[in-house]
């Protein structure tokens, strides 16, 4: 695309920042997501015991964790882009190092609490709940993963553009979960 | 055209008109035996003329995108081809392996997986000749101009020859075999295809709408975006039905549903930048069959797609005559009408001549597109009413056969009314008429 992408012609994407393909990428992933909420709430209508009773597994302190850990992680990404703005390679550098570190302790705690489920014979195949569950966090942990990826190559490759293009990924990592968080371990 | 050797396209563009006359001829043949099921019973089986139907469709549509890249790239490199005389050689041997093939079904030889009949050795030489293609149209991109096009072109038709590699592995497992079996086809289809039709209208919407390079490139950037972010996933609405994990029935069904968008956003493509581009183009024809492409593929791919790819939905229309009626529609809309329209587009340039046959070309275009259209209804009605008494009211499959005759009779009318169409179409590309043209016309501005 060599660096054009600035050059309008995007319509609506083209006021948006970091690279337009990205906001592509992600209103594919918010379709994605939202289809398997919208699974969640036809599961819950058509089994509301099997719901409850899975739900009553679901460590929330875990879960909570994870959404402290997650947000802070967004909010030191946004620092590293504002930073960056500013001119500050290392300062934002350490900021995305610091988002990173916190995506893969993000991943360390769900990985306790799918060890702790398997443990108890919960997977992915025991019923709806638990299919959608491991489908719904399993795509979005894999996301973080993925973002972790994409910070370390945007910390790298440490243009404004780029900066705001990895941000913007994560910050879409760090939504859906703030979405997927209370209406899948909290709403009872 | 402005390179010698984007002539070797002709070859393709005759051998895959050939072949698309015989896949419709073989097709009212099969249309026939539905409904008067002793025709040519000795002769021709249902499944070997079933064979030749699916499998010519296949090879003419591939044939044609051999031809459409051997057209386009040159002119998007601004370059020669790599070596006429191997593309020369490896349409004479493509040409012969599909032809062995045929005769080779006639007497009852092929392998017996649906789709992928052919004998091992005709396999290999698909390989080889896939081999001679990619070699010959990289080397070309290698040394000339970079487009997105061409790379996007590039990755579609790598794609297809990398899947295609899926054919040589039949695992004795049945869950297995299929998995692969489905990486061909489907893969085909909802993935690497769409990269081939996406570069293809978007070469043809710079050529015949004067829109810029850097608008159309964005918007294929889109589309492709989103037919690789819901394809690959989507082609997982197969899966459990062949005994593949429950799990299956989610991801299928979510990324399944994503996958009218790329053909949703083809639509919205073609239209705008026929609409903005505001510059009328002499070959008419063209531009109908571009546009007519991604309409009828948004309806056959996108829409006839959705119709039964939920979970819930599929679990009782699975296999009915509801998928061969997607079948058609996709696979006329998606696949056909991208090769009419380049064929269309290209042939006048490549003989030197003004747009010709256009009203001839049209009428083809009117009637195969109505034809294929009611037969889609036919079909779709016919499946409605075969799940209802078959998999709800659990009558028996040939009980329920006999009540669909009404159904078959007009799919058989669709089908002649189809090939008329098409003889139409062959015979307004083939049988050149109208004047040599300037040198001005032959070469529309970017």
């Amino acid at each position: 695309m060599s660096g054009s992408t600035r050059e309008g012609g995007w319509g609506a994407l083209s006021d948006l920042p970091g690279n337009p393909i990205m906001w592509v990428l992600i209103i594919g992933e918010m379709l994605v997501f939202g289809a398997l909420l919208i699974g969640f709430a036809v599961v819950r209508l058509l089994h509301p015991q099997m719901v409850l009773a899975g739900q009553s597994a679901l460590s929330i302190p875990l879960g909570g964790l994870n959404t402290l850990i997650l947000v802070t992680s967004g909010w030191l990404a946004a620092h590293a882009v504002r930073l960056r703005s500013d001119g500050d390679i290392g300062g934002s550098r350490l900021r995305l190092a610091g988002a990173g570190a916190l995506g893969l302790a993000f991943l360390a705690v769900k990985g306790v609490e799918y060890a702790d489920k398997a443990a108890r014979g919960l997977g992915i195949e025991t019923d709806a709940f638990w299919t959608l569950f491991y489908l719904t966090t399993g795509f979005h942990a894999a996301h973080v993963a993925m973002g972790v990826i994409l910070l370390g190559i945007v910390g790298w490759k440490n243009t404004s553009e780029n900066l705001e293009t990895g941000a913007a990924f994560w910050h879409m990592v760090d939504l859906v979960w703030l979405i997927l968080f209370p209406l899948v371990y909290l709403l009872r | 055209m402005k390179y010698e050797s984007q002539k070797v396209a002709l070859y393709y563009f005759a051998g895959a008109l050939g072949l698309f006359v015989a896949q419709v001829l073989f097709g009212v043949v099969l249309g026939t035996i539905v409904v008067a099921p002793n025709t040519l019973s000795e002769l021709l089986p249902f499944n070997v003329a079933r064979m030749i139907h699916t499998n010519a469709l296949i090879v003419w549509l591939l044939m044609g995108f051999f031809g459409c890249a051997y057209y386009l790239i040159p002119e998007e490199s601004e370059t020669e081809l790599h070596s006429p005389r191997l593309a020369i050689i490896q349409f004479w041997l493509f040409l012969f392996g599909a032809a062995a093939a045929v005769v080779g079904y006639l007497f009852r030889i092929h392998e017996g997986r649906e789709f992928l009949e052919q004998p091992l050795w005709i396999k290999l030489a698909i390989v080889v000749v896939a081999l001679m293609f990619l070699y010959n149209v990289t080397m070309t991109v290698l040394k000339g101009r970079k487009t997105a096009i061409t790379n996007v072109l590039l990755l579609g038709l790598w794609g297809i020859a990398v899947f295609f590699l899926f054919s040589l592995y039949n695992p004795a497992n049945l869950i297995l075999d299929k998995v692969f079996w489905w990486w061909v086809v489907h893969l085909w289809v909802e993935g690497v295809w769409e990269l081939v039709m996406a570069s293809v209208l978007a070469f043809l919407m710079i050529k015949m709408t004067g829109i810029d390079r850097e608008v159309v490139e964005k918007w294929l950037y889109v589309i492709i975006g989103l037919a690789l972010f819901s394809g690959i996933l989507g082609t997982g609405h197969h899966y459990y039905w062949i005994g593949m994990p429950a799990y299956w029935q989610w991801i299928g069904s979510v990324f399944s549903t994503l996958e009218v968008l790329p053909f949703f956003a083809m639509v919205i493509f073609t239209f705008m930048m026929v609409w903005k581009g505001g510059r009328t183009h002499p070959n008419k024809a063209a531009l109908l069959w571009s546009l007519g492409c991604s309409v009828f593929a948004f309806f056959g791919a996108g829409v006839w797609g959705f119709l039964h790819t939920l979970a819930p939905v599929n679990y009782v229309t699975h296999g009915t005559q509801i998928t061969a009626a997607h079948g058609h529609l996709a696979f006329y809309g998606a696949y056909v009408m991208l090769n009419i329209a380049m064929f269309t587009y290209a042939m006048p340039n490549l003989l030197k001549r003004e747009p010709y046959n256009q009203v001839l070309n049209m009428w083809g275009f009117w009637i195969t597109s109505s034809g294929v259209t009611f037969m889609t209804f036919a079909l779709t009605f016919a499946g409605v009413v075969q799940t209802h008494l078959q998999r709800v009211m659990g009558m028996n499959f040939m009980e329920v056969q006999d009540a669909l005759g009404l159904f078959y009779w007009m799919r058989l009318g669709a089908g002649v009314a189809t090939l008329v169409g098409v003889i139409l179409i062959v015979w307004s590309l083939a049988v050149p008429g109208g004047k040599r043209a300037g040198a001005a016309i032959v070469q529309p501005a970017e």
